[in-house]
């Protein structure tokens, strides 16, 4: 579980990337929802953090590859492999990561 | 139409062939290239590819899952020699041909090259076959490597070999590299990246030839000097892929030239990527590679042009640790406002990108007309948005 800031820190919108390897993109979507996904576009290195959030999509700076944030799926070329997705928890304000990795281990 | 022949296997042809299917093509569909291997994406080729950190396998742009939906007849390794004045037949070099009720013309541009380059050591970098060879160069020691050409791809590949440890210049005719695409301030500043990367950056000043008998050993200039190499890489640009269409009727103009939809005089002939000439204008642009077969396609299967091509022309270079990022028509004299971050070290010669990037406007009558970014990914594409959305449609991915 990695914590990434308060979540009056990341206005609706909004995205923070988290340096850890691989480094993570958190996004806060218009509507409310939070999504964590790998900020590594699959097609070439961007970061998915400095991306265009539109709804529960994420378009990559770069080549402008699409990713869906609830299932990390690829929604438009030039990416074709998905992204992992992340568990996003909020405690006491306190927005937190669950690595997928991490949860497959722990479980 | 029952057969669609796409002539070039690179990005262009593999995303028109995508689109035929997509668009409900269900003939026969035929893809030639010249390059024995299968689809691959150049841009890593200078980059990443060249210094290790991506291998061929990652510079594929599809797979077998995809190819095997394609359902394409690939004959790779082969090049078009002539297509017959009526668009119906394509001759092949090995004396085959293709008769066909469609051709999507997608055959690129080759690296323009430099008399006297057939000497060992001197490298053009356009191909995978280049960037293999070149790798293999580079990794026989730390050279001294004279960069012609301070373009995109001469910039690249000198912040590859630096990074690489070896000694590079660059070598540029003109007073600053890029300053038909940047103009001279913004060029200014993107020049101070070679600095910052510890590369000497050496202009106006033309190459009179190349020294050596059997390997390169310098490159002369033509105020006298000589510069020491034992690795010269030229960068001077590319020429469209036009020759094998001399017999034909489709007309030839700094590529094959097409009207706003792709579409050539012939309606059952288009082209896409860096050999058309669509609109007006012959970009050799990723992204417009990837825009135009949508379009060329629709106007392929309709039979005339239904649909024509508005795009904001984009274009992204990675050097020396740095993401440049251009998007939009520049002109001479618009005006260039940094609206993010600031240029250290003043007016144009000294003017370097400072650590954290910066964001620059080109404005017109009070319009902005494109926008460049250093490092500053998120504003640019803000800005690169806003450019499309006045242009009138609604974004890089729809047409």
């Amino acid at each position: 579980m990695i914590p990434v800031c308060r979540l009056e820190d990341l206005p609706e919108g909004e995205s923070v990337r988290i340096d850890t390897t691989p480094p993570i993109a958190v996004f806060h979507t218009e509507d409310g929802r939070l999504y964590a996904i790998d900020d590594t576009c699959t097609h070439q290195d961007a970061s998915l953090s400095e991306g265009w959030l539109e709804g529960c999509l994420v378009e990559c700076p770069l080549h402008a590859a699409s990713f869906d944030l609830r299932t990390g799926e690829p929604t438009c070329l030039p990416a074709r492999r998905p992204v992992r997705t992340h568990r996003v928890t909020v405690d006491d304000g306190m927005v937190h990561v669950h690595l997928v990795a991490e949860e497959g281990t722990a479980a | 139409m029952r057969t669609v022949t796409v002539v070039g296997a690179s990005l262009s042809g593999l995303y028109a062939a995508r689109e035929l299917r997509a668009q409900g093509f269900d003939g026969r569909l035929v893809i030639i290239g010249e390059e024995p291997h299968a689809p691959y994406d150049r841009p890593p080729l200078s980059k990443d590819f060249l210094i290790g950190r991506t291998d061929e396998a990652q510079l594929a742009l599809t797979d077998a899952e995809e190819t095997e939906g394609l359902g394409a007849e690939w004959l790779l390794g082969v090049r078009a020699r002539g297509l017959d004045a009526r668009g119906r037949t394509v001759l092949l070099g090995d004396g085959r041909t293709v008769a066909t009720d469609g051709v999507v013309i997608a055959t690129g541009a080759s690296a323009r090259r430099l008399p006297g380059d057939g000497l060992a050591g001197v490298h053009t970098l356009r191909t995978l076959d280049d960037a293999r060879g070149l790798r293999e160069d580079l990794g026989r020691g730390t050279r001294r490597i004279v960069v012609i050409g301070g373009g995109f791809i001469g910039a690249e590949t000198a912040s590859s070999c630096a990074a690489l440890g070896h000694s590079v210049t660059i070598l540029e005719a003109a007073a600053l590299p890029l300053v038909p695409q940047l103009g001279a301030e913004m060029a200014a500043a993107c020049a101070a990246l070679h600095r910052r990367g510890g590369v000497e950056l050496i202009t106006g000043t033309g190459v009179a030839g190349l020294r050596g008998s059997v390997a390169v050993t310098g490159v002369e200039l033509s105020d006298g000097r000589t510069l020491p190499a034992d690795l010269v890489i030229v960068g001077i640009g590319a020429m469209p892929n036009t020759a094998w269409l001399a017999g034909s009727t489709v007309a030839l103009r700094d590529g094959v030239l097409c009207d706003d939809g792709c579409a050539t005089a012939l309606p059952q002939v288009v082209a896409v990527g860096d050999v058309a000439h669509v609109g007006g204008s012959r970009a050799e642009h990723w992204t417009s590679a990837t825009e135009q077969p949508r379009v060329a396609v629709a106007n392929l299967l309709a039979g005339r042009t239904t649909r024509t091509l508005r795009s904001v022309p984009y274009f992204w270079s990675d050097q020396y640790g740095s993401r440049v990022q251009f998007a939009g028509r520049r002109r001479d004299g618009d005006t260039v406002r940094i609206t993010e971050g600031e240029l250290t070290g003043g007016e144009l010669t000294g003017g370097a990108p400072p650590d954290g990037g910066f964001l620059a406007l080109y404005e017109r009558e009070g319009r902005t007309t494109a926008v460049l970014s250093v490092d500053r990914p998120r504003p640019f594409m803000r800005a690169r948005r806003e450019l499309v959305r006045e242009e009138g449609q609604v974004g890089s991915g729809a047409a």
